[in-house]
């Protein structure tokens, strides 16, 4: 056999594993968005591979004049808010860690690496006591707290590696002219870090925009309550009612896929930045 | 003298301003995951429904009550399962499908988009997407087999013997796409020349792949593999959202029951014993997989 048909011989069962690999990714979307264009008896008579008889839009029509735009407020509001802060307080954080020489540096560092693992199910029932004890407790400002802290950890980490591959010349120029660390920090580190606090942002949005523990356990009335909740509650309302809850998964999803499609090599890299914490 | 009293003024100052960027990070760490650790453990002391003023310490009783919980074990065996099975699947073929991206470059965008989208779905919509896609009569499954002439009932979730394999299913098709970009990060860390290197060495593909790439992207093979055993042991949502821990406590996981003890039974006494007891064991088997992969590397 030449090498050439050999080559050719091993690409087959690979391109068959890819595909047999998208189909098992691609299916059960197709069937998510399918359905949201078929009425509620459709799947139950005509199969779920049919395609929907009329392009039935109802469905969208009933979610979006319904509570829907509450959630997504909260969404967008706990997300923007935590995410500044958590961005802000991270660049802080790294900027010593990678910069300067003091003696607890690695053992802080140590320390905020090991609060990676941390179960949140052990923080669970203390932070609920905590904002019952505040009268936070079932509003959305509840949650920052949690979705910074959490999110901290992989989030300095990766900054402090992001600072640490900056070269020191402009730093070293400021300090001879009299710059103090503060200007320094806010007039140098942070302009030069930008693309990596961009990647961090998209990946911690990711998480913030899905989170459902907190979400479930800090929070209790509609209003007051987030996306991922919402599909929790919309399962109530409209049981068994396949294709309506279908509308909701799909356009909870609709903005990380619309977010995917305008950077998708950003979101990738931030994904992957998000990847090597181990 | 003057010149050491300056290097130590700037020390004090170093310190001054370390301290000052470091304080907002470590309050925020201090107050929400700190200081709840150290609560949950003496919550877990006290019998108590969360709300009112009547509470009774009771002293290690409830840790007592959780070795001899059953049902707690049996969540935890369910987690070890899901472990074991995340591990040989997730793995390898996340490592396969990174390779293939890798060997494939742009050409195979539209196989690195799809693949991607599970990562964007929430646990909850996941799991919501697959009770239905799952569904016994009306389902994928049951609608192939129907395709295919069979009864048409297949009932993967409702079935206590393979309720569990079903969801380890769900946890792969969410989660390999994860390690498949951690991986494929991996490979971007290798650089081109010794892929080159090696090819104008005569090497193939393949032996590229076993003697070249496999063991350089061996550490990020070993965090990925204790990063895929943490969080089969921290699973919740998914599961929670899917099948409550159902059919019985077939499905049943630690977080899930110290979920059901807590915040369904009002019982948060128990229910932190429950999560501190989840905690130990986390910390315990995490450190175990360290230093049994750290181990295994430096014998290679």
């Amino acid at each position: 056999m030449n090498p050439k048909t050999k080559k050719r011989l091993v690409w087959v069962p690979v391109m068959i594993l890819a595909l047999f690999w998208l189909m098992i990714t691609g299916v059960p979307f197709m069937y998510m968005v399918l359905s949201t264009f078929k009425q509620r008896f459709e799947i139950l008579t005509n199969g779920v591979f049919a395609f929907p008889a009329s392009f039935y839009t109802n469905n969208y029509v009933e979610v979006l004049t319904g509570a829907f735009w509450t959630y997504f407020r909260n969404s967008v509001l706990v997300a923007a808010v935590s995410l500044t802060i958590l961005l802000f307080i991270s660049a802080c954080a790294a900027y010593p860690l990678s910069r300067l020489k003091f003696k607890l540096n690695k053992p802080i560092f140590g320390l905020i690496i090991a609060a990676m693992s941390v179960p949140i199910h052990v923080t669970l029932i203390p932070v609920f006591l905590m904002m019952s004890g505040i009268g936070l407790y079932d509003t959305p400002w509840a949650l920052i707290g949690p979705y910074v802290a959490f999110n901290l950890p992989i989030s300095v980490f990766i900054l402090t590696t992001f600072m640490a591959g900056i070269p020191r010349e402009l730093e070293e120029a400021a300090d001879i002219d009299g710059c103090g660390k503060y200007r320094t920090f806010f007039f140098i580190m942070l302009p030069l870090s930008v693309t990596g606090l961009a990647t961090l942002a998209i990946y911690n949005a990711v998480n913030m925009w899905n989170e459902f523990s907190f979400a479930l356990v800090l929070t209790q009335s509609p209003r007051n309550r987030t996306l991922p909740l919402a599909i929790w509650e919309y399962q109530g309302q409209y049981t068994n009612d396949i294709p309506m809850i279908m509308t909701v998964l799909t356009l909870s999803v609709v903005p990380m896929i619309i977010a995917f499609i305008i950077g998708q090599e950003k979101m990738i890299k931030g994904m992957m930045a998000g990847a090597v914490k181990g | 003298m003057q010149a050491s009293n300056l290097a130590s003024r700037r020390r004090h100052a170093t310190h001054i301003a370390a301290t000052i960027f470091l304080a907002p990070a470590l309050l925020f760490l201090i107050i929400f995951i700190g200081y709840p650790i150290l609560d949950s453990f003496r919550i877990s002391t006290l019998e108590w429904n969360g709300i009112s003023a009547h509470r009774t310490f009771i002293g290690l009783d409830n840790w007592g009550a959780l070795l001899r919980d059953r049902n707690f074990w049996a969540a935890f065996r369910n987690n070890l399962t899901i472990m074991v099975f995340s591990l040989l699947f997730q793995v390898p073929f996340a490592l396969a499908l990174a390779t293939f991206l890798d060997a494939g470059g742009k050409k195979f965008n539209l196989f690195k988009v799809v693949w991607f989208f599970p990562l964007l779905m929430s646990s909850v919509a996941v799991g919501f997407l697959f009770r239905y896609a799952l569904d016994a009569n009306f389902g994928l499954f049951a609608n192939i087999s129907r395709l295919l002439g069979g009864s048409g009932a297949i009932d993967l979730l409702g079935d206590p013997n393979r309720a569990l394999f079903a969801v380890i299913g769900v946890i792969c098709w969410q989660y390999i796409p994860f390690y498949m970009v951690y991986y494929l990060a991996g490979y971007s860390g290798l650089s081109e020349d010794t892929y080159e290197a090696a090819i104008i060495d005569g090497a193939t593909r393949g032996q590229y792949f076993w003697r070249v790439a496999l063991p350089q992207l061996f550490p990020t093979i070993r965090s990925g593999a204790i990063l895929s055993i943490v969080g089969s042991l921290k699973f919740f949502d998914l599961i929670f959202v899917m099948t409550g821990g159902g059919p019985g406590t077939a499905t049943e996981l630690m977080g899930t029951y110290m979920y059901r003890n807590a915040f369904m039974t009002f019982r948060m006494g128990y229910g932190s014993a429950v999560a501190c007891g989840m905690f130990i064991l986390i910390t315990m088997i995490a450190l175990i997989a360290m230093k049994l992969l750290s181990g295994k590397e430096a014998g290679a």
